[in-house]
């Protein structure tokens, strides 16, 4: 028993949500299923910033470069192989084949673009992090701009229409499956050691700089995926989607949700991406209110919404509230 | 020969900007342990404050060298109050919480100055606002009409780039055989060796000086033995904001372009000159300043140009893979 279930515990997520996924994208309609995406790409950015931002205890705000990488690497996949079929396969699956080799890709170069900024920057103390990630999330875009087979400043146009609510809703199944997986495993611990404590960390014998540069890692791979996803919906990829203002969007939606809390950030992803859409009128002010939330949130309540707790975690008992022996607090 | 003497010349004038920001990061770093995100935004400040000033004073029609010197003060004491006050509200109520709450508040400051000030015009919003308020029989509260009188009418700016009017007559000096000088880069190079100089003397020839090493040694101790640490920590933010202010006016003398994000990469690019001089030393960052000056002006002059921005974060990287104390930091153990 004890096996079988260990083995079955990350694939029945997947199992149980594939045919419900399926079920609403036949189901629903052009435009909430534009916003199901939205909402989708945004839960797995936050989710996976949420690796390090919230379980690691580090501070990056350079995610959307990530992205950025994730998304010009399965753009060009996509593009790349636009005529080609794969032999013996229907022209839909082998498409779809294509598809998740180029997302595959994706995460990829994302993970060792992470490697490259992380190595440096995670040998010191977060505060580095912070400013070389905003730094490379810069010199990307510059190098974008630059660059003739990336289109510069235009992008690549043209992608196939490829993602939906479907390919969507298993990418944030395998960040959450992940994520969880993780943050309860001894991997996890080691971080959450790191976050609470990193010299006590350690001292306990845990290789510090190795587990966050792991962690930045795991994150960067995430962000690529959500890049390689939101560009196939849109099926446009800029330089101009992947500033700053993009990271600084996933970082808000990890502090209001609670650094360390997967539920915070899937529920606060949901909210903003909303939100926003909602509030488009309101566009030249979303970054001058997403600042000041972040100031207040920090002199009133530092730790988010749910904090390092997940929601069940907050809610009554007999709501279905637990209070997990062995969760992360 | 020439070309290099040029590419000294400017990458001079250049490190020296560095340098006088690289500063208020290294000052700041030394008293709190905090990497002032917004440094970078309260140089923005500083070239928009000049700005509002200089157009009030109509520098541009009639320039003379009194309304320079008011600029500059002008702008320096905006700096100063700003200084003060993001210390004051974002970061003191957060001194003794852990390092990360205040990492997130300054970046929240640095993108609150720099998206606030593309906000469109705030008087011209009032107004509306005071248009509708009256639809309803009502009156705006006379704090709030009279703060909107008191701005400048396109405060803030909005995200389009203004142009910095000219302070004074610009005159171009050919020397040795082709290289260009202008009467800007000497004025601006020799104020900021007076006030680098200025700042010397300060840190470690008066009694503030004394008390600022004091606390950036150690805080506490500090503290026990009399020394009112929040004072010295309120004033070591309004120095190094008042030298973001002159680097900013130093910088719109000679690029007039100024814009909202103009800090963004002039910050980046000084910290990057503080890690490499050791943050937390004052020595460090003006050394850092010049060197990352001179080696950005030499790479874009000999190699291509479109480098130029790399190479701040190319230094960065090398020196926290290989001196991540920097030049002059002196190695620390973490103790608990």
């Amino acid at each position: 028993m004890g096996r079988l279930r260990l083995l079955l515990r990350p694939v029945v997520p997947f199992a149980v949500a594939a045919p419900m996924l399926w079920g609403l994208q036949v189901l629903a309609p052009q435009d909430v299923a534009i916003i199901l995406v939205a909402i989708g790409v945004n839960v797995i950015l936050a989710v996976s910033l949420n690796v390090v931002n919230g379980f690691t205890g580090q501070f990056s705000i350079g995610h959307a470069a990530f992205m950025a990488v994730g998304a010009y690497t399965a753009a060009l996949i996509t593009t790349g192989f636009r005529e080609v079929q794969i032999a013996h396969l229907p022209v839909g699956i082998s498409d779809a084949v294509i598809f998740a080799l180029a997302l595959v890709a994706a995460m990829a170069v994302a993970s060792v673009a992470g490697l490259l900024v992380g190595i440096p920057s995670l040998r010191l103390r977060g505060d580095y992090l912070a400013i070389v990630t905003l730094g490379f999330g810069e010199i990307i875009r510059v190098v974008i701009e630059n660059t003739r087979a990336l289109g510069q400043a235009t992008g690549i146009s043209g992608l196939p229409a490829a993602t939906n609510v479907l390919w969507t809703g298993m990418g944030v199944v395998a960040t959450v499956v992940m994520a969880r997986r993780l943050l309860v495993s001894t991997q996890g611990r080691a971080l959450l050691a790191i976050r609470e404590d990193e010299v006590a960390a350690e001292a306990m014998g845990i290789d510090t700089v190795g587990w966050k540069v792991r962690a930045f890692v795991i994150s960067a791979a995430f962000a690529g995926l959500a890049g390689g996803l939101l560009v196939h919906r849109i099926m446009l990829v800029t330089p101009r989607m992947f500033t700053f203002v993009k990271s600084m969007e996933v970082v808000v939606m990890v502090v209001l949700g609670g650094m360390g809390s997967i539920t915070g950030s899937i529920i606060a992803a949901t909210v903003l991406t909303v939100a926003l859409e909602w509030l488009r009128g309101l566009d030249q002010y979303r970054m001058v209110i997403y600042s000041i939330l972040l100031i207040a949130l920090m002199l009133t309540r530092p730790t988010g919404l749910f904090g390092t707790k997940e929601i069940w975690d907050t809610l009554p008992r007999w709501l279905g509230g637990r209070r997990a022996a062995g969760g992360a607090r | 020969m020439t070309e290099f003497l040029q590419h000294v010349v400017n990458g001079l004038s250049l490190g020296t900007i560095y340098a006088l920001i690289a500063l208020g990061y290294t000052m700041v770093y030394g008293v709190l342990k905090l990497i002032n995100f917004a440094h970078g935004d309260v140089y923005m400040v500083g070239a928009f404050a000049g700005y509002y000033i200089a157009t009030a004073l109509d520098v541009e029609r009639s320039p003379s060298l009194p309304k320079a010197v008011a600029v500059f003060v002008g702008a320096m004491a905006v700096c100063g109050a700003l200084g003060w006050a993001i210390e004051r509200f974002a970061y003191r109520p957060l001194r003794n919480r852990p390092r990360l709450t205040s990492l997130i508040t300054a970046i929240g400051v640095s993108f609150l100055l720099e998206f606030g000030f593309q906000l469109p015009s705030l008087r011209a919003q009032g107004e509306a606002f005071r248009g509708v308020l009256e639809g309803w029989g009502l009156r705006l509260p006379a704090p709030v009409a009279g703060v909107l009188a008191v701005l400048p009418d396109n405060f803030p700016p909005g995200p389009t780039p203004r142009f910095f009017p000219e302070p004074f007559e610009r005159v171009d000096w050919t020397v040795l055989g082709g290289v260009h000088v202008s009467n800007y880069d000497v004025v601006s190079l020799a104020v900021a060796v007076v006030f680098m100089v200025a700042l010397q003397l300060i840190v470690y020839r008066t009694k503030f000086g004394t008390a600022m090493r004091a606390v950036s040694y150690d805080s506490r101790v500090a503290g026990l033995m009399g020394i009112p640490v929040s004072r010295i920590i309120s004033g070591t933010f309004v120095l190094g904001s008042v030298l973001a202010a002159v680097a900013a006016l130093l910088v719109a003398g000679s690029r007039p372009r100024i814009d909202p994000i103009m800090g963004l990469m002039p910050g980046l690019k000084a910290f990057v000159a503080a890690v490499f001089g050791g943050i937390g030393s004052v020595p460090g960052a003006m050394v850092g300043g010049l060197v990352l000056g001179f080696s950005e002006e030499m790479v874009a002059g000999y190699t291509v140009s479109s480098f130029r921005d790399g190479i701040a974060f190319a230094m960065l990287i090398l020196v926290l893979l290989l001196r991540p104390e920097g030049l002059f930091g002196r190695v620390s153990a973490e103790k608990v």
